[in-house]
């Protein structure tokens, strides 16, 4: 074989692969939306579900699930940038950073409801919060930590070294620093991971399932003390323990949480090329 | 008079030393240039001047510098403000990602010298000062990256000027640039030297002589030969200086 043609193969063979990932993908979601799109309508939204679930809207489960998102990024965001500025600015390279590190992307494969579980035992048991949000919140928030850690971390070391130097050396402190000439630049991927975290929580059933999660609760919740729904884990009622649900509700329903998983996934791209577009070195 | 001197100082990368009991003095309101081959310290000793080798781990220093009689290397010493003391320009045009403005205001405004009417004056006086005013007056706000290189390394000398150092050191600060470019920074620093102290590491040797009032000749660490420029260059003392500027070893 030619260097060209085992360069035109190798080529063929990777389109052929990552049409094989596409498709699956593409297809679910399509199927999902032909199935569920005719249940979607402001009443389906905003409504509570009646009759048994069988009839009536997820407004509850919506509003749940928004708000344990914000939670999430209330409680990753700002001690996940922490630690990760820590990690790559003031740690060093030794032996316990590099333990910490690896402690780190090990955490973030982790399966979820390992995290459920541990929320269990210390929010809602220990610290006696009780089945409620701040409790689900906290949970999920810890889960999201790793990944927003290692990619903010990741995010801040892709700013060029001579930008530190030069700004030391025109005496800013360290801190400063990181402040004006680091986090700036760092800004954009530490805003996407933070995005595909959340992405990832807002889609999570077994964190909830312990700490937070109603399986049917009408009223809105009014602190974060008290129990609410959330979509996964309304989803997965619906699809498993109601009998004689309507399709289209499970599917409407469905189709609502991939939307918001999706959306959350392609807010983090314009994000990060828009703020991409305006570097230039 | 001396601004700094510089007594029984060794410098150490982990166990290599990579500078070698070394006794100069930097005299004030002058450009002291220091050349020898690649690799021999220059860098390393200009960056200890401001301590920006103590952001590279596992180094170590012995030995006095003393800037107007105060050792740079006392444990008392704010290395933060030696650095504001001590301004630093690179060997390329590193301009920050930000307006032309931005890049001269960010020392001022770190160190919150300027109020806001200040700023304004500072940027341009330290533009003027850089010779690089009226090249860019009236595009302030345009991005530094939109200069050519040599207006660029101006806008460098400009910002670490903005924060009122009293001594500037240059790493081989024209390498990068044509030779016109170069001779305007050269020219720069002759008018600089009014104000300011100034260091010049240069690997060309007619830089050297052209701009320099005394000059140092590094080899292996060593600090072989020190004296006024023109003495150096027209009459070497040791043979080693001689060959190296003459082109014979380097
Ligand atoms: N960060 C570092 N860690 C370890 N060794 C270093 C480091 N920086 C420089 N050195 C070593 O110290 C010696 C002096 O280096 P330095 O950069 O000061 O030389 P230089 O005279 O500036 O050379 P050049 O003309 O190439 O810029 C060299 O042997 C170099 O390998
Ligand atoms: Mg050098």
């Amino acid at each position: 074989m030619t260097r060209q043609q085992s360069h035109k193969l190798a080529k063929m063979l990777i389109t052929v692969i990552s049409a094989l990932v596409v498709v699956p993908i593409v297809f679910v979601i399509l199927f999902v939306f032909y199935h569920g799109v005719s249940a979607l309508s402001w009443e389906f939204l905003t409504a509570p579900p009646t009759n048994g679930m069988t009839e009536g809207g997820i407004g509850p489960a919506l509003l749940g699930t928004v708000i344990l998102t914000f939670l999430t990024a209330i409680v990753a965001m700002p001690f996940g940038v922490a630690a990760a500025i820590y990690l790559a600015e003031y740690a060093g390279d030794n032996r316990l950073t590099r333990w910490v590190r690896l402690a780190i992307v090990n955490l973030a494969g982790i399966p979820s409801v390992v995290y459920g579980l541990f929320g269990l035992g210390v929010f809602v048991l220990f610290f006696g919060f009780g089945t409620s949000i701040i409790a689900g919140g906290l949970t999920l928030g810890i889960m999201t930590l790793p990944v927003v850690i290692s990619t903010s971390e990741e995010a801040i070391l892709s700013v060029p070294q001579h930008f530190r130097t030069v700004s030391l050396s025109l005496g800013a402190t360290q801190w400063q620093t990181i402040r004006h000439q680091v986090l700036p630049h760092a800004l954009p991927g530490i805003l996407t991971g933070v995005i595909l975290g959340l992405g990832r929580a807002a889609g999570e059933t077994a964190p909830i399932l312990f700490t937070v999660a109603a399986f049917y609760l009408p009223e809105l919740p009014k602190s974060i003390f008290d129990q609410t729904m959330a979509l996964p884990y309304h989803l997965y009622v619906i699809a498993t323990q109601v009998p004689g649900m309507p399709l289209e509700i499970q599917y409407g329903t469905a189709l609502v949480l991939l939307l918001i998983v999706l959306s959350l996934t392609l807010v983090a791209t314009p994000v990060r090329t828009s703020m991409r577009r305006r570097r230039e070195w | 008079m001396n601004k700094i001197e510089v007594r029984n100082f060794s410098f150490f990368y982990g166990d290599f030393r990579a500078l070698k009991n070394l006794n100069l003095p930097i005299r004030k309101n002058k450009i002291t240039a220091l050349i020898g081959p690649s690799g021999c310290g220059k860098s390393t000793f200009l960056r200890s001047l401001n301590r920006m080798n103590d952001t590279i781990s596992g180094t170590r220093a012995e030995g006095e510098m003393l800037m107007d009689g105060k050792n740079i290397y006392d444990p008392d010493v704010d290395v933060v403000e030696l650095r504001q003391r001590v301004g630093m320009v690179f060997q390329r045009p590193n301009p920050f990602p930000q307006s032309i403005f931005d890049n001269v205001a960010f020392g001022p405004r770190v160190l919150s010298t300027a109020s806001n009417g200040d700023l304004d004056q500072i940027v341009q006086e330290s533009l003027e000062r850089a010779a690089l005013w009226n090249d860019v007056k009236h595009r302030l706000t345009d991005s530094a990256f939109a200069l050519n290189p040599g207006q660029q390394q101006r806008l460098c000398i400009a910002r670490a000027i903005a924060v009122k150092p009293e001594v500037i050191l240059m790493d081989e600060p024209a390498s990068a640039l044509d030779p016109v470019a170069t001779l305007k920074i050269e020219e720069l620093m002759r008018v600089l030297a009014v104000d300011y102290t100034i260091v010049v590491v240069t690997h060309n040797m007619q830089q050297a002589a052209r701009v320099s009032h005394f000059t140092g000749f590094f080899w292996l660490g060593e600090l072989v030969e020190f004296g006024v420029t023109s003495d150096l260059f027209s009459n070497p003392q040791k043979e080693l200086t001689e060959s190296y500027i003459t082109g014979r070893r380097g």
